[in-house]
């Protein structure tokens, strides 16, 4: 007989549980949520309706009358999505040439780049306030797109690049011999061959942007504000509209989740930088 | 049109030169091979010729025109890579056509070259399959039906047979000799088993830590090497160097005697020594002997029915005519 290992009793059922665990913790918060959107405010805080309660579609409905959901809802889609494509235009590009054509100083710029995610947004919250409003931007959807874009460049030039070394560089290089523009290379060769690295990047980079709750708040009061606004505008400071509040919070984090759901093999091989194959 | 020429051509990585500063003229239409030990800076010049590594200092011409800053899509050369480099999305058809497209050609000109191209190639029934599912030998014929359709001045191949096993190489060396006597065009070829530098070369480049340690046809290479090292490089096995009272007799430093012009005697001759190993390969037998002064082993060729083993005492005559003399730096005296 074969001597194979077997696998340790953890690793047959201590693991799977412990993976439960650890998932229904992570899902509890969004499920309370989902949940308290379908009581009515004076039912949310009440402790007889913990569970059993009369579900109302109360909050949604005035949500989407009083509160203009579609609007932030659409501006969240319009920074989102045209943050995301500009980031790709930039970073491709820029990726490209740090993973085949390198310079001595190419991992300094990368890691000069990540160490801008170091600073604190707080520190620069005034400035950007003052200048955003003094050049008329305050509140626009280019000032959103831009920040978006900018706070983003970093992780997705560092995703790219890690996609784009994994390519041998002979296919590159064949294709200047074979006389191939930069941009035809990048067109024909390099995006093909990337495509699957290209979309997790792209994806974790749509999610970042929607999420983006500091920069959108803070620059934006109607014209361009976005779910997070919405979100944040329906936070009372005595806390009573829980029920509101939840469904306002669904209404926003729901497109993400699911998108998330149907994109999970992407955004795992994402995160964890191609590692998982 | 494709000659080209390297003028005091020098490349470093960093603090480290590889190639010292370098003179080298291809002519139009001549099968020039660079061969050298590993590490010697073969590959960086071909990749300096292609326009994929920048120079350090230098110039370079392709046809008379200077092509030192010219990028690699534009100097009109074709290259086969080691691994194929064939771009995995792409059926062989596309891959064949791929520089076409590029050049902008109508689409009914690109489908007949490709066509012509996979025919001389035997590569009809695979047009429609991607790279993966080809083997080896396939793959590398894909390779180069993408750089014939181009018709480039010059190709240029980085080892492209040393993923192939023995047999399928012997037979790509044949088609690729055959293509060069088809086409007449420029071709670079870069090696280290110099039995495919012997058999395709008209002109052969011995290279040695980025230094031309001689350039010449390979019989000339083979006949009057221009010192030591090339000496000890071209011909296999390898030449037999012997220093020392022998060597003196002939107003040398050091001598060399090839092993196919040793006569092997066990009644008499000039060297006495013992037989250590004996490789019977059929068609020949060599033999390696030990204690002969100066050369240790020395290797014999002979002929394959030669009936000798471990232990036997041998005598060994060297051909008169065939002793090459080679004075205290290693550099050959006439
Ligand atoms: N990108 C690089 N950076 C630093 N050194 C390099 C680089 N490419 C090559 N070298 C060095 O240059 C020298 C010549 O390399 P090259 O690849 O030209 O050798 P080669 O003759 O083709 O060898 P082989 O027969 O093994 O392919 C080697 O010592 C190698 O280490
Ligand atoms: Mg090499």
């Amino acid at each position: 007989m074969a001597i194979v290992a077997k696998p340790s009793k953890f690793a047959k059922f201590g693991r799977p549980t412990l993976a439960w665990i650890v998932g229904l913790l992570f899902f509890f918060p969004i499920f309370w949520m989902v949940l308290t959107s379908f009581k009515t405010d004076a039912d949310a805080v009440k402790p007889e309706y913990l569970i059993w309660f009369t579900p109302t579609l109360e909050n949604y409905l005035n949500m989407t009358e009083n509160y203009d959901y579609w609007r932030f809802a659409k501006n969240s889609v319009i920074t989102s999505v045209l943050a995301t494509a500009f980031t790709l235009f930039v970073g491709i590009p820029c990726a490209y040439a740090m993973a085949f054509n390198p310079s001595r100083t190419t991992k300094d710029v990368l890691m000069w780049m990540l160490s801008t995610k170091m600073l604190p947004a707080a520190a620069v919250l005034y400035p950007m306030t003052f200048i955003t409003k003094s050049l008329g931007l305050f509140d626009s959807h280019f000032l959103i797109i831009l920040v978006l874009s900018l706070i983003n460049l970093p992780i997705v030039v560092w995703m790219l690049f890690t996609y784009f070394k994994e390519i041998p560089k002979d296919i590159i290089e064949a294709g200047q011999m074979d006389g191939v523009s930069t941009w035809g290379e990048i067109k024909e060769i390099l995006i093909p061959l990337a495509w699957g690295g290209i979309a997790s990047t792209a994806l974790l980079c749509f999610i970042f942007c929607w999420n983006e709750a500091y920069w959108t708040v803070r620059l934006t009061t109607t014209d361009a504000a976005t779910l997070s606004k919405l979100i944040e505008g329906n936070r009372a400071p005595e806390g009573l509209f829980f029920g509101r509040l939840s469904a306002v919070s669904a209404a926003a984090v729901g497109p993400i989740v699911v998108l998330g759901w149907f994109c999970q093999k992407q955004l795992v091989q994402g995160l964890t930088f191609g590692a998982v194959k | 049109m494709g000659r080209i020429v390297l003028k005091n051509v020098t490349k470093s990585f960093g603090d480290t030169q590889v190639i010292p500063p370098l003179d080298l003229t291809i002519e139009d239409g001549e099968f020039t091979v660079f061969v050298g030990p590993s590490g010697c800076g073969k590959s960086t010049l071909l990749r300096m010729i292609a326009g994929l590594e920048d120079l350090t200092s230098g110039y370079i011409e392709i046809d008379g025109n200077d092509a030192t800053q010219v990028p690699p899509s534009e100097r009109g050369l074709a290259m086969v890579f080691q691994s194929y480099a064939l771009y995995p999305h792409m059926s062989v058809r596309k891959n064949i056509g791929f520089p076409l497209r590029m050049a902008k050609m109508d689409q009914a000109e690109i489908d007949q070259k490709v066509e012509t191209a996979a025919q001389s190639l035997n590569l009809m029934d695979y047009l429609d399959r991607k790279p993966a599912d080809l083997s080896g030998g396939q793959r590398q014929r894909v390779a180069i039906g993408r750089a014939i359709v181009r018709e480039p001045a010059a190709f240029l191949f980085d080892e492209p047979l040393s993923n192939l096993d023995a047999a399928l190489r012997v037979g790509m060396r044949l088609e690729i000799g055959e293509l060069h006597e088809r086409l007449k065009t420029t071709m670079i070829y870069v090696t280290h088993d110099q039995v495919e530098a012997m058999t395709m070369a008209n002109k052969i480049v011995v290279l040695q830590a980025g230094v031309i340690e001689q350039v010449g046809s390979p019989l000339e290479l083979y006949h009057k090497p221009r010192n030591k090292f090339v000496a000890g490089f071209i011909g296999s096995p390898k030449m037999n160097l012997i220093e020392g009272a022998e060597a003196a007799k002939h107003n040398a430093h050091t001598i060399g005697v090839r092993p196919e012009h040793i006569e092997v005697s066990t009644t008499g001759g000039q060297w006495e020594g013992k037989v250590g190993v004996a490789e019977h390969l059929g068609s020949d037998t060599f033999i390696h002997v030990h204690g002969i002064d100066g050369c240790d082993p020395m290797t014999v060729r002979a002929a394959g029915d030669v009936a000798v083993k471990h232990g036997d005492t041998v005598f060994l005559t060297p051909q008169a005519q065939n002793i090459h003399k080679f004075d205290q730096k290693g550099l050959r005296i006439e």
